[in-house]
């Protein structure tokens, strides 16, 4: 006989932790209550990459994010070129074409100025070669331990094409499920260099721009149906959050997904799951099977898309379910991040 | 030879997949034991590899889940110690006590470091004279090792700003322990690099007196399928021996220098395992001659044992009765976010295994 | 309950030896393995450790016997 209890204990933190910046589970509940609670309207409720508004009959992507990663600067980038590529590419994963954005800068006492040069010379370049202006920022300074050396918040605006609707409520199914590249890069990339379980290793992060891939994607057609960069919470997580949203089931070849051999053999070393990690570079794309074949050669003749793959498919069944079919030949359910990504031995 | 791709081919596991299938008639009941098998079974995807009348129930090796609350408040008593480091592997970090885990503690102020190896506590000890380093010794044979050996560099170098809380806890006497309380299974796949370690010797007791096969099993999807065949052979022509599967892994008798490290370091104790309760022989505390590098000389206050909260089945979960879905605070009241009991604490705890892996269309 | 991973050691001194993990290289430390083990072998490394030097027949004997096709 079962003991009775109150299973609907209701889970409340009296402190944020680190879980609820880790993009997993207790991520996504702690902004879906801030939202709910404080903030709901029709446009932030969509939870895209990008808001989408409408002014005066033009639609504008409008984004904002904060990067505070440590370390400042990790093989293959910076914090100042993640925030300018992220941004980017939040904007572009609603189909828009990024034109701008704002750097605000927050600074520790102590940072040297050797590497603010260095940063803001990342986000110089960066910015170049999307092509978006850094049309506005704002410089604070605060108190030694105030600030892990700097953060850095960015805001950025693109136009959305007439018509064009991109957005992770729509995936359906039979569409195809695209994916740009490897996938963990960057992850391993930071770990690599962080305190306690450095290693040596070719990895760099795979941070970039996204935008000229995505315009010619759209060259291709404009029913494209989901885009998502996969960055905290991993590839499994977007794909979950894709699932729920659109309300259908999705299911993954994990043979098809590229892993490169360094990641894998680092996430065997830390009990990582590459499915997990962070990238910054790469994009996730549902689109009608009849146009995968077309969209998938488009994508290999851009830069950032060259090893662009076909990894999966959507289905009506287990509505809000990813499920693997495992490179051994097995079938799993590939849920979305729980807890945080920590390193273990046991 | 790269020791492990060869062992993940696809073609390979088909084949051993076909094997069981063949070699399988009697319905069988196989615990695994150790959590990284629990955690290669379900990432795979292997279970669905494996024909009906073939069950894996898993078993209680999970160093992190099984660390009692009052060990966890142990740790936590530590970070209170003037200019304390608490130097730990990952797995710690977010593992419940009674009010907090680490993860909490050092929200509030704790200086919380994750280390890969009992060396790197030692060496932060070095850099940081003016500090106490408490390196928390938690895992099963295969880690103690390293944790005595982090203790003879120490007194060999008189370093004595750097101390070890022992959570270590050995395995073989808890197999027995499940089956004198009545878990029904019928073989064992053992823990490989626990063996590394211990060697298979150890495992003789739970074939020779309780007629239960053992099989030493490695990680990679085609070592646990291998494995299981073994076991599943030995069943169906009623036999029970030891036998090693990992023999790249494994020798019968063990590592002897690390052995040798554990022998010189630790002694022997009862200790505690949630959700089992008290097993003797199972705990490992350092020599009087190394009292000086004992943490829990720190600890002044006394730590109560602390219950487990109404409504957890963690205890049945490690003992192999139940499955993860059976308990009612699963995926509800307990998920991997707010664990309410160890098996839901580490990644490769049952069910935290289950939660992360299996989802709700399992079993 | 352990994650070890096979490592190639590349580079030796003393106690101490550079291992490549399929590319990952890290340091690790060689005080509590089974056999000596020398630049070009292979090691099993847990928590920073090798913990055992591992043999090319050992795993090419268990390969064989999980090739044999039981009938």
């Amino acid at each position: 006989m079962r003991p009775t209890i109150n299973t609907r204990v209701k889970q409340v933190s009296e402190v944020i932790g680190l879980v609820h910046g880790s993009g997993g589970e207790a991520s996504r509940k702690l902004v879906e209550e801030m939202v709910g609670t404080y903030l709901a309207n029709p446009v932030i409720e969509a939870l895209d990459d990008s808001a989408t508004l409408d002014l005066n009959g033009v639609r504008v992507a409008f984004t904002t994010d904060s990067y505070v990663i440590d370390p400042i600067f990790f093989p293959g980038g910076d914090i100042g070129s993640l925030s300018v590529n992220g941004t980017v590419n939040d904007l572009s994963m609603v189909g828009a074409r990024p034109v701008a954005l704002t750097l605000g800068l927050i600074l520790e006492e102590g940072l040297p100025m050797e590497d603010l040069h260095r940063i803001l010379g990342s986000v110089k370049r960066s910015a170049a070669e999307a092509g978006v202006l850094v049309a506005g920022g704002d410089t604070k300074v605060v108190e030694r331990g105030s600030a892990d050396k700097i953060f850095i918040n960015t805001a950025g605006v693109g136009l959305i094409p007439k018509g064009l609707k991109v957005s992770s409520a729509d995936a359906r199914p039979g569409d195809a499920v695209l994916l740009s590249g490897s996938i963990g890069d960057h992850g391993i990339a930071v770990v690599s260099k962080r305190e306690g379980i450095a290693f040596d290793t070719d990895i760099v992060s795979d941070t970039a721009p996204l935008n000229a891939l995505v315009a010619s994607m759209l060259d291709v057609t404009h029913d494209i149906h989901v885009m998502r960069d996969p960055t905290r919470g991993g590839l499994a997580t977007s794909l979950n959050e894709i699932a729920l949203k659109s309300g259908v089931g999705v299911m993954i070849e994990e043979a098809a997904v590229p892993v490169k051999p360094q990641v894998t053999q680092a996430c065997d070393m830390l009990g990582f799951d590459p499915f997990y990690l962070a990238n910054e570079g790469k994009l996730v794309a549902f689109v009608p099977e009849a146009s995968a074949a077309a969209m998938l050669e488009a994508m290999r003749r851009s830069p950032y898309g060259r090893d662009a793959v076909l990894i999966g498919r959507v289905v009506a069944d287990n509505p809000g379910m990813v499920v693997l079919d495992t490179a051994v030949g097995g079938r799993r359910i590939l849920s979305a991040l729980s807890g945080e990504l920590l390193p273990r031995i046991c | 030879m790269k020791f492990a791709a060869e062992f993940r081919s696809r073609d390979l596991v088909a084949g051993i997949a076909r094997n069981i299938h063949r070699a399988s008639t009697g319905k069988w009941t196989l615990m695994e034991f150790c959590g990284t098998h629990t955690v290669t079974i379900f990432r795979h995807g292997l279970k669905t590899l494996l024909p009906d009348n073939l069950k894996l129930v898993s078993g209680p090796g999970c160093p992190v889940c099984v660390t009692s609350r009052a060990d966890i408040d142990r740790i936590i008593a530590l970070c209170d110690v003037p200019s304390a480091v608490i130097a730990t592997y990952g797995d710690m970090i977010k593992v419940p006590g009674s009010r907090m885990n680490l993860s909490e503690r050092r929200a509030r102020g704790a200086d919380v470091r994750v280390v890969y190896s009992s060396y790197d506590a030692l060496a932060l000890a070095r850099r940081h004279p003016d500090r106490k380093v408490f390196f928390i010794g938690i895992g099963f044979e295969t880690t103690a090792p390293s944790t005595a050996a982090a203790v003879i560099k120490a007194a060999e170098t008189g370093l004595d700003n750097f101390h070890v809380l022992s959570l270590h806890k050995l395995t073989p006497p808890v197999i027995g322990a499940l089956l004198e309380d009545g878990t029904e299974v019928d073989g064992f796949i053992c823990p490989g690099h626990v063996c590394s370690i211990i060697g298979a010797r150890p495992l003789e007791p739970v074939a020779r007196q309780w007629k239960k096969p053992c099989v030493v099993a490695g990680f990679e999807p085609g070592d646990v399928l291998q494995a299981i065949l073994m076991l599943v052979r030995q069943l169906e022509a009623g036999e029970s021996r030891v036998e090693i599967e990992y023999a790249r892994g494994v020798s019968y008798d063990g590592n002897a220098n690390a052995l040798a490290a554990i022998e010189r370091v630790f002694d022997t104790t009862g200790s505690e395992w949630r959700g089992l309760g008290n097993v003797d022989h199972t705990g490992l505390v350092l020599r009087s001659e190394f009292a000086g590098f004992d943490a829990s000389s720190f600890i002044e206050q006394e730590i109560e044992p602390v219950p487990d909260p109404p409504g957890c089945r963690c205890g049945d979960v490690l003992r192999g009765r139940i499955s993860p879905l059976d308990c009612p605070l699963f995926r509800k009241a307990c998920t991997p976010e707010r664990p309410v009991g160890p098996c839901m604490v580490s990644s490769e705890g049952s069910c935290a295994t289950y939660y992360q892996y299996a989802g709700e269309a399992s079993e | 309950m352990c994650l070890a991973i096979p490592a190639l050691i590349i580079e030796k001194d003393g106690g101490w030896a550079k291992a490549d993990i399929g590319g990952v290289v890290r340091d690790i430390n060689l005080d509590l393995v089974d056999r000596p083990a020398e630049i070009g072998d292979y090691v099993l490394v847990h928590a920073g450790f090798a913990i055992r030097k591992l043999d090319k027949e050992d795993a090419e004997e268990t390969l064989r016997l999980m090739r044999e096709v039981f009938k």
